[in-house]
């Protein structure tokens, strides 16, 4: 008995199975269904609760703490001005229309900057990553410089270059050139083996490599490098700005900082400051947090908390 | 590497006896405790069209085997002669760029290969439609299921026109439904393309659902222990009583190869 169902079952087995093709595109359409990944996106709304609304209650609360201390008496009010003041001279700036000009004189002078140290950095990332004599010859150096202020290069660059555009140029390269390129050396350090291996067996070797697969394996890193290479030019120019102060240099946020200073004008000081702060701010929050999401959402890598 | 662009239609012509030929292969690494021996000796021959099976316990060798035919590392003795250039890998990770969508990602492969950019295209919607994915070409890596991203893999190893594809078990790490879907797809575009198959794996079943010759390696150095051809009609099933006995035969066979190892 046991024998005679052995071999049928034997026989089932070899039975031909005739619409086994057709059978198998819907076994296979019905796995990609059921395994398929769901991407949504969050709503407008929902993002406008859980990321605006917060950060806009915390800069209300500082304010109001501010108003307080103000209004106890608890210094003199040269030195805590009351927001309003602050308020007044913003408005004063703007009415002269010296506004627009002082942040346009920093800003231009910062983002150019910092293209220069993107164009010097990234070759330079890529050198030290991917040569091993390069790398220990000024590898450790160049993560040394990050943790050298540029404040310090500011006068060996006046002494250098003068008291001009290109000595405010020069603090800024040695201040951002570090960052971004210790951030593609990371960035690619951190690149998976696989994708090397997979990039060799598909014939991308040598400069092809590192078009199609280093750097582009790599661009998250990178752009964390360069985030942080905008945050360090934006430091030395202040630094810069603050220390060197000439007629011929235009009056940026950073001046304006020192001009405070020199005519005790404390509301002005403190506008400089929340300025300088808030363009720091706002071109990491218009230019490179964008960037940086939208590379991680297309890769998958951001993860909803 | 002249021969990397050679066309499937060329290989009618072609008349070379194999796919993949290796002679004498030894490999050997530098340890610590001296120069380990990893693969002794293999001599193997692939021939064109042949679907074979490289089957082994851990310490094998199979891995760097599959590294030595692919040429990304070289054989410390013997030869290794690929005439159809440089063949095509897939892992068992998917290895898919994810900075790319599926179907830019078998479109890279075209453009390596040499393909010109209006051909590129329509050659990658057809890999795609071939590994059945007709839909995926703007899809995202992360937005494809295990199981389909090994199927875009396939797609682009293909896409490299290689006359020899190496496997280096490319389904471990998949479920056991999936993995069984991909044996199928897996058999039936072998069947479509005619491209020879060196094909990696540790699971005999698996081994013997797929290969028309089964060759075990031994562990420790790797060596050629014994070869089966499978005599199974394709399509065939990992359920299949044929391929169940043929299994249980070679298991055997492994086992006794382990048990060595324990002896001394």
């Amino acid at each position: 008995m046991a024998g005679t169902e052995t071999k049928a079952v034997t026989k089932t087995a070899k039975t031909p199975r005739p619409a086994k093709g057709d059978d198998l595109a819907g076994l296979e359409a019905g796995l990609d269904a059921l395994d398929a990944v769901q991407v949504t996106r969050t709503p407008v709304r929902e993002v406008l609760l859980r990321k605006v609304l917060p950060p806009v209650v915390a800069v209300a609360l500082v304010l109001a703490v501010w108003q307080l201390l103000v209004s106890a008496q608890v210094t003199d009010a040269y030195k805590l001005p009351p927001p309003a003041a602050v308020w007044d001279s913003l408005r004063k700036m703007w009415l002269e229309g010296t506004l627009l000009e002082v942040l346009w004189t920093s800003v231009s002078r910062a983002l150019l900057g910092f293209l220069m140290a993107l164009a010097i950095g990234t070759p330079l990332g890529l050198l030290v990553a991917r040569v091993r004599v390069v790398r220990a010859a000024i590898g450790p150096i160049l993560s040394g410089l990050q943790s050298l202020p540029s404040v310090a290069w500011v006068p060996p660059a006046v002494l250098w270059l003068g008291l001009n555009d290109s000595m405010m140029f020069a603090v800024i390269l040695l201040g951002a050139v570090p960052s971004i390129a210790n951030g593609l050396v990371a960035g690619i350090d951190q690149v998976p083996p696989l994708f090397l291996r997979a990039g060799r067996t598909l014939g991308a070797t040598g400069l092809r490599g590192a078009r199609f697969v280093i750097m582009p394996a790599a661009l998250p890193g990178y752009l964390a490098g360069l985030k942080q290479g905008w945050a360090f030019s934006w430091r030395s120019l202040m630094a810069a700005e603050i220390i060197a102060s000439s007629p011929d240099l235009g009056l940026g946020l950073g001046q304006l900082l020192e001009n405070g200073r020199n005519n005790i004008d404390m509301p002005g000081i403190f506008l400089a400051i929340i300025l300088i702060l808030v363009v720091g701010v706002a071109i990491d929050l218009l230019i490179f947090s964008p960037l940086e999401r939208a590379v991680l959402r297309s890769r998958g890598l951001l993860v909803k908390s | 590497m002249a021969t990397t662009l050679t066309k499937a239609e060329d290989r009618a012509a072609d008349t070379a006896s194999h796919a993949a030929r290796l002679r004498h292969v030894s490999k050997s690494f530098a340890t610590p405790a001296g120069r380990q021996l990893v693969l002794d000796d293999i001599s193997l021959d692939v021939a064109p069209g042949e679907f074979v099976t490289l089957l082994g316990a851990s310490g094998c060798g199979k891995s760097t085997l599959l590294n030595l035919v692919a040429g990304l590392d070289k054989p410390s003795a013997g030869a290794i002669d690929t005439p159809g250039g440089r063949p095509a890998l897939m892992f068992q990770e998917h290895a898919l760029f994810p900075w790319l969508t599926a179907g830019r990602n078998i479109e890279l492969a075209l453009r390596l290969r040499g393909v010109e950019r209006s051909a590129r295209r329509p050659e990658a919607e057809r890999l795609l439609e071939l590994v059945r994915l007709g839909g995926a070409y703007g899809k995202r890596v992360h937005e494809l299921s295990g199981g389909m991203r090994q199927r875009v893999a396939l797609a682009r190893a293909l896409a490299q026109d290689s006359e020899l594809l190496l496997m280096d078990e490319p389904f471990a790490a998949l479920d056991a439904i999936t993995r069984d879907v991909l044996h199928d797809e897996l058999t039936r575009i072998w069947r479509e393309t005619s491209v020879s198959v060196l094909f990696v794996t540790h699971n005999v079943r698996e081994a013997v659902r797929l290969a028309q010759r089964v060759v075990l390696l031994s562990s420790r150095p790797g060596r050629i222990a014994r070869e089966w051809t499978v005599d199974i009609e394709q399509p065939r099933r990992i359920e299949d009583a044929d391929v169940a006995e043929l299994s249980v035969e070679i298991t055997e066979e492994l086992r006794g190869e382990i048990r060595r190892h324990g002896r001394h």
